[in-house]
């Protein structure tokens, strides 16, 4: 973070354009040599409702949300417009304007739309901006996009007048329309930019002294989201099966695919339940391809009976769970972190899978293709847990992360040679399931291939398939498909997937997973700049836990603050269950209210825990180490 | 060479060779109707030119379920309800494989009786036996969605208050383009009835009818049963969608009233198969995807060169 960074939020009813209007804001900013972070707000509502996209731009990498912001483009939502007196919806014309100022940050700029929001709407708006030092500057950019062109075309107006007030090149703004849009609109749209734009620059005088940093990249970037970075890395690990139903927010991964599946060759399938959904990736994974599914909590939850039926059977399969606020279908469209639980656990006996919780966008990417080459390197069911956050959120990435080789490898399968010389039942059944595995890993055969017939079963088997309730068996299978994950734990441990964040030696830590990583990262450089001695970890394998390397953490600090988006601290709780020890040192940084963290809430949090003050913010909650 | 060299590979199939050598721990009560299933499934199979190494044969979970223990291919025994979407997975990823589902009345019209009206809406080039003796069998005896109304079991001790089940029905008008029923006391034509599921390109449904000795003494599945093919009192044509669909609601209404007709209801051999339709809208390579990953030669596209473009 340099103090000279900007973040925009852009305000608007749902289906304004907003998202669409932020992303091209996003790139034309990566484009401009800037680095990008984007965070999303919506309700669970087709039209209507407020709605806003935050885009943070610096010189410096950015990881995460800032704290509040210091733009505005508030524009009408064009849904809420003239209400019959007493409407339902009828008092939601100023939102956009409204519900952003508490957020707003001292000596920010205000933009919004006159043609549709009348301020006077607003209680004490004028003594709230003397009170903050705000710079606002109302201008109709509803007449103007209609004299120029459509109405709907507003948004055009007002990244014109936002780019004349920070002082961004129209340029980035007009190749990007120029990419996108057909010729019958890209002209008024042009006209409306540079119209606004120009206009801005005339008659306004600048109170306010934003302005778009300056930054360059020293390679091509590219703009993607979490969902963008789970769908292509799954691609490249040659995934070409999808099966799923539709549930906010693991709809995007799965529109992602369908779109890109068919045209490499692959197949995706919207099906009838996230039931079917599950058990046509195991299908199709027997039938020997690259299968995955997933859903969001509640679907995910229908899941769980083919999830078991995968790790008896030893079928590889993928699936991704894109966590929302819950129980139930919660906030539909909010984030949390709460169904961790619900994949290390759900399904019924012993849990042989693997969970991995990626904690950037970057990162997804990996993780994604990682989850493929362990679940068919070990024949093991292997789940991506992120959430909404992750799934929603832009950020720029270098190409050149993406420059890797696809990896088609069906992992541990047999050959028709080698079937030959594996061991056979009488009838010729293939031994499938072998004792003797090595690392637990006894390789399958594919239907068709000759000599590979055997038998799968949900039911407790012999190494041929078949059904068998010996307890020598029983107990030798389970040894064995439990085992693969010590081999797995290895295997992560040489990746090295766990990210250290700050100094090497440090007396606090802060520890967290998944999608609050970037934000961790900020605070605990903050908190060394402030003079604190924090070091801190985002740990993305869940299971198999990574034992050697926190306990070696958390040896390491007198005390560790675990921040998570959840209201129980399932991820403390299932650190204290893994290591068995260290209840007395881990205290917990909770938020569950819908919103992601910033980045300031968690340097606050972090000082009241050690320092024994409150947390300033009641949407936080702080819960001390056990025994205290 | 394929990497699925069992797939068409011509031989003649000797009728054991999907005969497992040991028989398995037999858990089918003495004289259940399943012993039916799998005797005729077992003379069908050889005829249609298939080896055990190209056959997936996946179940659900109940005494039917346990059919594939029986049997020398690959199988799948898969969860209650289950069995259609694995199958129909497994066939979209292999479209050479013999893919034949199988499971009960309470897997297949109970607890997995959306895959069944969805798996025929698609009309997946596969055949789905349901092992129908109106009872739970596994689980002891509980009423089924086939059990006829009135039907006392422990679950439903004053008798079920609910209308069984119109399976043949429910498979017409969801889209099956092949339904039939047979029963486990007429062998040969069950055979005969599987062979052309088996043969025919589309989904194909056969409902069974197996008796339960043990749970389900009052089934009709025991009484000689009446081939409509072969008789000349109902006279219809089972290409004729209209006339089959009242064959159909007139064998499920006998059943319960003492008579069994069995036999074809319907065929409808022009219906392009959900993998002949997926591949006319460019959804599904025309090559088995599966084949894919066996071989070396193929250029596998990566999303830094195909997408990457959009993100700049
Ligand atoms: C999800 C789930 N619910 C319930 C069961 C228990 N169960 C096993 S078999 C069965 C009934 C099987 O009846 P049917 O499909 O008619 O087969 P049959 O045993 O008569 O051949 C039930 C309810 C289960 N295994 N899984
Ligand atoms: S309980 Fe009924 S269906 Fe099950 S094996 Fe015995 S007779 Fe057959």
């Amino acid at each position: 973070m340099t103090d000279h960074e900007l973040m925009w939020r852009i305000a608007g009813g749902s289906g304004d354009g907003i998202a669409s209007t932020s992303q091209n804001f996003a790139k034309a900013l990566m484009r401009a040599g800037l680095h990008v972070f984007t965070h999303r707000h919506y309700p669970s509502r087709i039209r209507g409702g407020h709605t806003y996209t935050e885009v943070r731009a610096d010189s410096e990498p950015v990881r995460s949300r800032g704290d509040g912001f210091n733009c505005l483009l508030a524009l009408g939502d064009s849904f809420a417009r003239n209400p019959k007196e007493g409407a339902y919806y009828g008092d939601e014309e100023v939102k956009p304007l409204a519900e952003n100022l508490d957020e707003l940050n001292d000596g920010g700029v205000i933009v919004y739309d006159t043609g549709l929001l009348d301020a006077e709407d607003i209680p004490n708006f004028e003594e709230r901006i003397e009170e903050n030092d705000w710079h606002v500057y109302p201008i109709n950019l509803r007449e103007i996009a209609r004299d120029h062109g459509r109405e709907v075309m507003r948004n055009t107006a007002g990244v014109g007048a936002t780019a004349a007030l920070l002082g961004i090149d129209l340029q980035y703004f007009e190749d990007l329309m120029a990419e996108s849009m057909p010729e019958e609109i890209l002209e008024p749209n042009k006209e409306i930019l540079h119209y606004t734009h120009d206009m801005v620059q005339e008659e306004f005088e600048f109170t306010h002294d934003l302005r778009v940093p300056e930054g360059s990249h020293d390679e091509e970037q590219v703009l993607l989201s979490g969902s963008d970075t789970i769908a292509y890395g799954a691609i490249d690990e040659g995934c070409r099966f999808i099966a799923g139903y539709p549930m906010t927010p693991w709809t995007e991964v799965f529109t992602i695919m369908s779109q890109a599946l068919p045209e490499v060759g692959g197949i995706s399938e919207q099906v009838e339940d996230e039931i079917a959904a599950a058990a046509l990736a195991l299908g199709a994974s027997h039938a020997g391809v690259k299968a995955m599914s997933g859903s969001s909590g509640g679907g995910f939850a229908l899941m769980s009976e083919p999830l078991g039926l995968a790790e008896m059977s030893e079928t590889p399969v993928v699936l991704v769970e894109a966590m929302r606020a819950g129980p139930s279908t919660g906030l539909p469209t909010k984030p949390e972190q709460a169904d961790l639980e619900h994949v290390l656990y759900t399904s019924q006996g012993d849990s042989n899978r693997v969970v991995l919780a990626p904690g950037t966008v970057a990162e997804a990417y990996e993780q994604s293709r990682l989850a493929f080459q362990l679940a068919y390197g070990y024949n093991i069911p292997a789940i991506l847990l992120y959430d909404q956050k992750i799934g929603g959120e832009l950020m720029n990435v270098p190409a050149s992360h993406f420059d890797r080789e696809p990896n088609p490898d069906l992992g541990a399968v047999t050959t028709e040679a080698e079937l030959q010389d594996a061991p056979h039942g009488p009838g010729g059944k293939f031994h499938r399931y072998r004792y003797d595995a090595e690392d637990g890993v006894s390789p399958r055969s594919i239907p068709g291939q000759k000599d590979g017939h055997f038998l799968v079963t949900g039911n407790e088997h012999n190494p041929a398939g078949h059904i068998d309730e010996d307890p020598t068996n029983r107990v030798t299978q389970v040894e064995r498909r439990a085992s693969k994950l010590d081999a797995i734990r290895e295997f992560l441990d040489d990746q090295g997937t766990q990210t250290h964040m700050g100094p090497d030696e440090a007396d606090y830590g802060l520890i967290t997973f998944g999608s609050q990583q970037g934000t961790v990262a900020e605070a605990v450089d903050r908190l060394n700049d402030a003079g604190h001695s924090v070091k801190g970890i985002g740990v993305s394998d869940m299971m198999p836990y990574p034992v050697e390397e926190m306990t070696e953490f958390l040896e390491s600090v007198d005390e560790a603050l675990v921040v998570e988006m959840n209201s129980s601290g399932q991820f403390r709780g299932l650190t204290q269950k893994e290591l068995g020890r260290f209840g007395g040192k881990l205290s917990s940084l909770l938020k569950y209210n819908g919103e992601p963290f910033e980045p300031a809430e968690i340097v606050a949090g972090f000082e009241a825990s050690i320092e024994g003050q409150d947390v300033p913010e009641q949407q936080t909650t702080y819960v001390p180490a056990a025994g205290d | 060479m394929s990497a699925f060299s069992a797939i068409g590979e011509e031989r003649e199939i000797d009728r054991e060779e999907f005969t497992p050598t040991l028989e398995p721990q037999a858990t089918w009560c003495p004289g259940c109707g399943d012993f039916g299933v799998l005797k005729a499934l077992k003379q069908a199979m050889p005829e249609i030119g298939r080896n055990p190494d190209e056959v997936l044969l996946v179940t659900g979970i109940g005494c039917s379920g346990k059919l594939n223990s029986y049997f020398e291919c690959y199988g799948y025994h898969s969860i209650h309800g289950r069995s259609l979407p694995i199958a129909r997975a497994a066939k979209l990823a292999n479209p050479e494989l013999e893919v034949i589902a199988a499971g009960g009345d309470g897997d297949g019209y109970g607890i997995g009786g959306n895959h069944f009206m969805h798996t025929a809406r698609e009309n997946h080039d596969m055949t789905y036996i349901v092992f129908d003796n109106e009872i739970f069998g596994l689980t002891k005896g509980q009423t089924s969605p086939t059990s006829p109304k009135g039907h006392k079991s422990k679950t439903q001790p004053h008798g079920s208050a609910k209308d069984p089940i119109r399976p043949l029905s429910l498979a017409l008008t969801s889209g099956a383009s092949y339904v039939a029923r047979t029963a486990a006391v007429n062998p040969n034509q069950a055979k005969e009835i599987l062979v052309e599921a088996m043969q025919h390109d589309g989904f194909a449904h056969v409902d069974f009818l197996t008796q339960c000795p043990t749970w389900n003494k009052d089934a009709r599945q025991y009484v000689p049963y009446t081939d409509i093919n072969d008789s000349d009192d109902y006279d219809f044509d089972p290409t004729n969608k209209t006339e089959a669909q009242a064959m159909a609601s007139e064998a499920e209404q006998s059943l319960y009233e003492g008579e069994v007709l069995t036999g074809r209801f319907y065929v409808d051999a022009d219906r392009p198969s959900y993998q002949e339709e997926k591949q006319a809208i460019g959804e599904m390579p025309e090559e088995p995807l599966a084949e894919r990953y066996f071989d070396d030669d193929y250029e596998w596209e990566r999303t830094h060169d195909m997408l990457l473009d959009r993100h700049k």
